[in-house]
């Protein structure tokens, strides 16, 4: 998927990124250390549980939550359950195409999904109807609406986002009325991605297509971490990686502002 | 049990037989894509992205004396109900069809050989209507992608509720009524580009139902043709 | 006043006027083809595009991007629904058979010349003109390739407004790549003024608005 987009950047505008990153600059004249602006707008699709459509610069994506009734895990028989999963259509981008989810759209997926797992944002213990036999299963669909950049964090906002306002559609089933999602304090994730040993926070396009190196965290409302993944080639230093997590809490403490507003 | 769905000429949500939903359309709205357009008519909530004419990859699927049309209508899994699983199902790949056949209608596309004119329809809320919806927005991605046709394509669909010939179907309609009738034409001529019917209807009353859903068609248009001109507004100024 | 048309909009009699660029004829009428802006030359009826892919043409100068290597050729990304060919006969170095990597590299960046476009699309390169040149240095930014005209402006008017006021050096391909070189000050400015050219290339006193932002 994101490997295709390396193809497409000039030797020239590599170059150039290349000059720029020396000089602690970046192409759409950021500082490393700002995120663009961001918009959540909650509540956007009538037919899911819960949905959100984020934008972080140009980059687009909606979340939705959809509730079903499934049997619970063997070693879990009182605990719901969760799934989350992208779709990367071409819509969004020149270089997406329909198809089974590539590896980057499940990597994409599984680092969202560990973020909300892992922190226990969703309360999977009030999710059971009858133990053993049936529980809630929720379903967590990134749809990414235009690419330009950092899809990462774009969707775990998104995904946070939707689940705040879901509900439990009890009466579909004729259980009850219908409630709130049981949820805690979301996660909030951050990334940075490193080209030319200049390492900056939620990576345009640009830089998403020459990064060498990629790595996301997802902290909670104390600051604690609740799930990593470094991706891509190339490497970080472990002073590097120290660093990101610090910074990530500035920013985190700032994003999870906007999602409680 | 019989519900009643036109009660006094009025139907449940209100509406008169001969009234489309609400429909709002916007043009432009994607930063990435080479055309699009945001739509909603009724509930339904559709993104349409226009990408090329670019190569036709793998070069082996060219055609040497025109562009292939190639339209994917894909539902997004929260869009309807009960979650759809992600990925065409048989009834998206038949819509998809019937879409690229629908637009390729209007679309010069012997200007470009060798080359594929990609067209993403994403339903993101879904309730009855989609694929006139779908080819709605469709049309007005292309015109903003800068692609040549002969025509500006537009859909709507018409059906038979509780006796009655009605316009615009909503969910409701469609599955208790007793037919539905999606047509997409050509405005300028009137030329059927897409019509399919599922239900029963007499001849009499499908002659009605055509009428009703090529006016409805003209009164769609008209929207579409706001919002292009909407986006350059400010020419004038 | 310019007037905007659309797909499938009648815009003139076949009778007394003539189907140009962005039209079609259908009995005595003459129809738009395309999204753009009427525009009248002498019979002619002709729309103006608003939006759309690069059309190359021959003798249009571009700024391409090296897609493959072979052993005495290059396939040429030029923004175009279509790849373009550069043999080496074309280029202005003396290339031995095989050694075609030694002097461009996929990625690398060209001005070139369209030679030549054939009926079935097939589009040639040359690199032996005054312009035509490797580039190794600057930036690249891309616009809409309809917007080029804009950008240029009539008898290169609005291209020399930008080299003046920004001190930059600025190359416009026809296909909508721009390379600009200047201080770093200047390009960033350089690049915001083509990005409004773009956003406002259909707005009337748009030279004006230009001068006023980039400090005249």
């Amino acid at each position: 998927m994101w490997d295709t987009e390396v193809k497409r950047v000039s030797a020239v505008k590599r170059d150039y990124l290349a000059r720029l990153a020396k000089e602690g600059k970046r192409p759409d004249g950021r500082e490393a250390d700002e995120y663009r602006p961001i918009k959540i707008e909650k509540n956007v699709i009538k037919n899911a549980e819960g949905s959100a459509r984020v934008k972080i610069g140009d980059t687009m994506v909606l979340a939705g939550i959809k509730l079903e009734i499934g049997e619970p895990y063997p070693d879990s028989p009182n605990e719901g359950a969760m799934s989350t999963s992208a779709e990367l259509p071409p819509l969004a981008s020149p270089e997406f195409e329909y198809g089974p989810p590539t590896p980057s759209a499940i990597e994409l997926a599984r680092v969202v999904d560990r973020g909300i797992r892992e922190s226990k944002y969703i309360k999977l213990d009030k999710l059971c109807i009858e133990e053993g036999k049936e529980v809630w299963i929720v379903f967590i669909d990134l749809h990414v609406l235009d690419y330009d950049g950092n899809l990462f964090d774009a969707c775990s906002l998104a995904a946070s986002a939707a689940l705040q306002n879901a509900i439990i559609p009890n009466e579909r089933h004729d259980i009850g009325k219908n409630e709130s999602l049981p949820v805690g304090s979301p996660p909030v994730s951050c990334t940075f991605v490193k080209y030319e040993d200049f390492i900056v926070v939620d990576p345009c396009l640009e830089e998403d297509a020459i990064a060498q190196a990629r790595f996301t965290v997802a902290l909670d409302e104390n600051g604690d971490i609740r799930a990593m993944q470094k991706g891509l080639s190339g490497s970080f230093t472990v002073d590097e990686i120290k660093n990101n997590i610090n910074r990530a809490k500035i920013h985190a403490k700032n994003i999870r502002k906007l999602l409680e507003e | 049990m019989v519900k009643l769905l036109i009660k006094d000429g009025i139907r449940l949500d209100g509406r008169k037989p001969d009234e489309l939903r609400k429909i709002k359309i916007e043009a432009g709205v994607l930063h990435r894509a080479d055309g699009s357009c945001y739509l909603e008519w009724g509930e339904n909530k559709i993104l349409a992205a226009v990408y090329g004419p670019r190569e036709a990859l793998p070069r082996h699927i060219q055609d040497s004396t025109k562009a292939i049309v190639n339209a994917r209508y894909n539902m997004a899994s929260f869009s309807v109900e009960e979650r759809k699983r992600p990925g065409p199902d048989r009834r998206s790949i038949e819509i998809s069809k019937v879409t690229s056949e629908a637009l390729e209608g209007v679309i010069f596309t012997e200007l470009f050989p060798r080359t594929m004119i990609d067209v993403c329809i994403e339903v993101l809320n879904a309730e009855a209507g989609t694929r006139c919806a779908g080819i709605t927005a469709a049309a007005v991605a292309l015109a903003d992608a800068g692609i040549p046709m002969k025509d500006l394509p537009v859909a709507c669909a018409a059906g038979k509720v509780d006796g009655t010939v009605v316009l615009d179907l909503t969910s409701g309609e469609d599955k208790e009524g007793e037919a539905d009738l999606p047509v997409a034409i050509a405005p300028r001529t009137e030329e059927i580009l897409l019509m399919q019917m599922d239900g029963h209807m007499t001849y009499k009353e499908f002659e009605e139902a055509l009428e009703l859903a090529l006016k409805g068609c003209k009164k769609v248009h008209e929207l579409q043709r706001e919002a292009l001109l909407n986006k350059y507004k400010d020419f004038e100024v | 006043m310019r007037k905007i048309v659309l797909p499938g909009s009648e815009v003139g009699d076949a009778k007394s006027k003539l189907p140009g660029k962005g039209t079609f004829k259908e009995g005595d009428k003459i129809y738009a083809s395309r999204l753009g802006i009427l525009s009248e030359k002498g019979r002619y009826i002709n729309v103006i595009p608003l939006s759309g892919v690069y059309d190359p043409n021959s003798g249009d100068n571009v700024i391409g991007v090296v897609e493959e290597v072979y052993r005495n050729a290059w396939i040429i990304d030029i923004n175009a629904p279509y790849p373009a060919f550069l043999s080496a006969e074309n280029v202005p170095w003396k290339i031995a058979y095989g050694e075609t990597l030694k002097y461009l590299k996929v990625g690398d960046v060209i001005i070139a010349m369209i030679s030549s476009v054939d009926e079935a699309r097939n589009i040639d390169l040359s690199m032996k003109c005054k312009a035509c040149r490797k580039v190794e240095d600057g930036i690249i930014i891309e616009i809409q390739p309809s917007k080029v005209p804009r950008v240029i402006g009539k008898n290169s008017s609005m291209l020399a407004t930008l080299k003046k006021y920004t001190n930059c050096w600025i190359f416009v391909g026809q296909n909508g790549r721009i390379w600009i070189k200047g201080e770093d000050e200047n390009v960033n400015l350089l690049i915001k003024a083509i990005r409004k050219i773009e956003d406002e290339a259909h707005t009337f006193g748009l030279t004006e608005r230009i001068i006023k932002m980039l400090g005249g």
